[in-house]
């Protein structure tokens, strides 16, 4: 080994883009390396949306009838119906699942040695959830697979290249959201609490099971409700890019509600206005 | 190690004389209503093994945050001149930190635990694999880089910790009570390393302990007590200061009359 090099001072380098696209990568990189020793993850994560599939969608098909609603140009399914509500909540789940894994990691002290970079904290609460919305398509695609083979497709192939913008953005908005949470957390054990408290309504009180006209013929301001939840904007967002089409208004809810999340999360982690200072360890 | 004077603060900003490799002025830190840390000032010089001694709670993993930019600080800490909160990035990078708690990840192998933090100071390529094997040589774990850390024990653990923690050469190196948990074995080997690190390499170092063992008459000591600083400077002469025969007394001692100052009259 050439020691001289190895040991040698530090080259006074500033941070370039070069730099920024290296650490980026390297949180990817273990971001999917820890995931790939947690294969377990991988199966639940695929195992609960096929269970929705295959056993709730088939059970309701004959009480829900869906009639013609765009994007759609026929009647369709219940299964294609909510499928892109499934898809959503794949990233739902792994979004959730990543503030948990943040709150593991703040809790055994590895998310210190992320936040000692010498990178601004910004970009790498960024990265993290870049890493984590990348963790979830892994997820997405592979489930589309199976439905795939229970006749769930699009229109055209090209619907798995158009939905992709759609997951990437609902990825990240679901991950900012729980890295929102991850900083308001004081424990794991309150993790509970989060299932209970924001994935359930969220999940449920949205047009992923149901259409929200539906709703509507129930209970109006249940109806309201969805209509502002962003989930049932991710879900539609989904749902329309799949049949290569674009929501706007989806669009713009998406887009607008991921600033906002990640915008307080990165407050929330700020070392002088943030949370963390409030509590004893971080 | 020296109170912080009106010199040395200058040297910080404007390097007439080289800037410290770390400083503390007037560093003040509160949980809520609790007060952690009070007007908290000391200095590392380039190239010294300071020992920041204080019983479990005096506030040493509090000020590790402060330093670390964990949380933001009232007052200033300066590493190598640069401010840790104007100038985040320049002052992390000359800094290196081993934390009191395992910080590596467990089902990650040696190299791809280095790798990532590598990752995070912006390097990579084959330079890096050198170093790496490099840093790994020095405690002497090159043989495990490709072993899983869930596999390690806790002083080999420690040793991956201190290789992470000097990867991106920083001139000063943080740690928090190291050897926490260890026989006395790896205890040693560990100390030993890092004061070869101090007289090989010229690393600055701040070695945070309550234990009294790890401390050479020749070390700069600061004595931190419920949040203050008791005494710093040389450690014998903490120990002539306070009449007694050692900086294990003198730390006794110390620590008992801010006890009895403490009290109500």
């Amino acid at each position: 080994m050439s020691g001289a090099s190895a040991s040698s001072p530090p080259a006074a380098q500033g941070l370039g883009l070069a730099q920024y696209a290296i650490c980026l990568k390297g949180i990817v990189w273990r971001e999917a390396l820890r995931y790939w020793h947690q294969r377990e993850r991988f199966v639940s994560a695929l195992v609960r949306p096929l269970v929705w599939l295959f056993i709730f969608a088939a059970g309701f098909r004959s009480v829900l009838g869906v009639s013609i609603i765009p994007p759609y140009d026929t009647y369709v399914l219940y299964e294609v119906y909510i499928t892109p509500g499934l898809i959503a909540m794949i990233e739902l789940f792994s979004g959730m699942q990543s503030s948990l894994s943040m709150v593991y990691d703040r809790e055994m002290g590895n998310m210190r040695t992320l936040l000692v970079s010498p990178f601004p904290r910004w970009f790498l609460l960024t990265s993290k959830l870049v890493a984590g919305t990348a963790v979830s398509l892994a997820q997405v695609y592979a489930f589309l697979l199976v439905a795939y083979f229970w006749e769930i497709e699009p229109p055209s192939p090209w619907g798995y290249l158009t939905v992709l913008p759609a997951l990437v953005l609902a990825g990240l908005m679901l991950g900012a959201l729980g890295m929102l949470l991850s900083s308001l957390i004081k424990q794991l054990e309150n993790f509970a609490g989060v299932m209970n408290f924001v994935i359930f309504p969220m999940f449920f009180a949205s047009s992923a099971l149901y259409p929200v006209w539906r709703v509507k013929e129930g209970s109006p301001w249940l109806a309201t409700i969805c209509e502002l939840n962003p989930f049932t904007h991710a879900v539609e967002l989904i749902r329309f890019a799949f049949y290569e089409k674009i929501n706007f208004l989806a669009l713009a809810v998406v887009l607008g509600t991921t600033i906002v999340f990640l915008g307080a999360a990165i407050i929330a982690y700020d070392p002088s206005r943030g949370m963390l200072p409030r509590r004893e360890g971080p | 190690m020296s109170s912080s004077t009106p010199d040395e603060e200058a040297a910080g900003n404007r390097g007439a004389s080289p800037p410290a490799a770390l400083e503390v002025a007037a560093a003040s830190h509160s949980y809520g209503k609790r007060k952690a840390l009070e007007n908290v000032g000391f200095s590392v010089a380039q190239g010294s093994f300071s020992v920041l001694l204080g019983l479990n709670g005096a506030g040493k993993s509090t000020l590790f945050c402060l330093i670390t930019r964990l949380f933001a600080t009232r007052g200033t800490v300066r590493i190598f001149g640069f401010d840790v909160n104007r100038a985040p990035g320049e002052a992390l990078r000359r800094l290196g930190v081993v934390f009191q708690a395992r910080t590596l990840d467990l089902d990650l192998t040696v190299m791809q635990n280095l790798c990532y933090h590598a990752a995070l100071h912006g390097i990579s390529g084959q330079d890096i694999k050198l170093r790496a094997s490099f840093v790994l040589d020095q405690v002497k774990m090159a043989d495990r880089a490709r072993d899983k850390v869930r596999d390690l024990s806790g002083g080999q653990m420690r040793r991956v910790e201190i290789a992470r923690a000097l990867l991106h050469r920083p001139r000063m190196l943080l740690l928090d009570e190291p050897t926490a948990g260890l026989d006395i074995k790896a205890r040693a080997d560990i100390l030993k390393h890092v004061r070869g690190l101090v007289a090989r390499e010229g690393i600055g170092v701040l070695w945070a302990t309550h234990m009294i063992d790890e401390i050479e008459p020749g070390d700069d000591v600061v004595v931190l007590h419920e949040g203050k600083i008791l005494d710093h400077g040389n450690a014998s002469e903490i120990a002539a200061r306070a009449g007694a025969a050692g900086i294990g007394p003198a730390f006794n001692a110390l620590t008992s009359a801010a006890r009895f100052e403490g009290e109500p009259r």
